[in-house]
């Protein structure tokens, strides 16, 4: 597969990996491994100071894996502005996956306050991933404040409803048109979700839930991988058009008759 | 002296520093990031940076997340 690049930096696999919800830290590390992946998202939090706990970056070599933090629980613009200037502070680079999710259940993104935080994090210098809805208008301001990707949802976080929506996909891809990655997050369940989404012309997808709860995550995480370059590559060598009528695959003439 | 460390109150020595009460807290390896005051501090102010009674400190690391 070709490369993929975003903000100047190039990757060879368009397959991300969050690190949330593993049943351990061994099972993430191994899925990590099986999936290919170089982008990994982990969030910031507040050190538990009653309870000694591991440290998560025990177990992802940051030689093989680029760490992208999220803002994963803000609220709103201000929070995740606060947790992004955090998660650059503590020294690995100045990338953000962006989240600004309102807190009343649906873990639906508040698009609103999603580009005004991402104005003011590209004003400052950070490399801004948004996770944004499948609604083109809100991908065009996001592209308008700079972000360096454009990352809408399949569907709502951990429900593995894969791609309910795929023509609204579709429209934000062709929107972008190729100026920055767009990046399918959320909502995956199955590889074949993946596929589609990179059949639709995404530069890449992101997946956690359905790699992390599967029974087996690191025979899933691979499956993820070869949905990624299965869709890609379908992509790039073009689908055939849906037809109404059948065609048969078969020559007509020379047909053994009586 | 009494601070609050992510939320939670706690007594320490008069004069401490933020490289101090890391070393105190065993967080001196990890990646963190630390804000003193509602100020997000650079990696070389933590031996600097006198902690003052009744300051808010938050410690955050990173944990697994999508």
């Amino acid at each position: 597969m070709e490369p993929l690049t975003i903000a100047g930096r190039t990757f060879r696999s368009r397959l991300m990996v969050g690190t949330g919800k593993y049943n351990t830290f061994i099972d993430m590390r191994d899925a990590l491994d099986a999936s290919g992946t170089e982008i990994v998202t982990v969030a910031v939090r507040r050190v538990n100071l009653d309870e000694r706990e591991e440290s998560l970056l025990s177990y992802i070599d940051l030689d093989k894996y680029f760490l992208l933090p999220n803002t994963a629980g803000c609220h709103t613009a201000e929070q995740a502005v606060r947790t992004a200037r955090l998660a650059r502070a503590a020294g690995l680079s100045n990338w953000v996956k962006l989240e600004v999710i309102p807190d009343d259940g649906t873990l639906l993104p508040d698009p609103v306050a999603t580009v005004e935080a991402a104005q003011q994090l590209v004003k400052e210098g950070f490399v801004v991933l948004p996770y944004t809805t499948d609604d083109h208008t809100v991908a065009k301001r996001l592209l308008d404040v700079g972000c360096a990707t454009i990352m809408p949802f399949g569907s709502a976080i951990g429900t593995g409803q894969g791609l309910p929506n795929p023509e609204r996909l579709k429209r934000i891809i062709e929107l972008v048109n190729g100026r920055v990655p767009v990046v399918i997050d959320a909502g995956i369940g199955a590889p074949s979700d993946v596929s589609l989404a990179m059949e639709l012309g995404a530069d890449a997808v992101l997946v956690n839930t359905a790699i992390a709860k599967a029974n087996d995550p690191v025979e899933m995480a691979k499956a993820m991988s070869l949905g990624v370059e299965a869709g890609r590559l379908a992509y790039l060598s073009g689908r055939i058009p849906r037809n109404e009528v059948a065609s048969p695959s078969s020559p007509q003439s020379g047909l053994i008759t009586n | 002296m009494n601070i609050t460390v992510n939320g939670k109150l706690l007594d320490v020595q008069h004069g401490i520093t933020v490289q101090h009460l890391l070393h105190e807290l065993e967080l001196g390896d990890e990646r963190i990031a630390v804000e003193y005051n509602k100020r997000i501090l650079e990696t070389q102010e933590y031996p600097s940076v006198l902690i003052e009674e009744g300051a808010t400190v938050e410690v955050v690391r990173f944990v697994g997340g999508g």
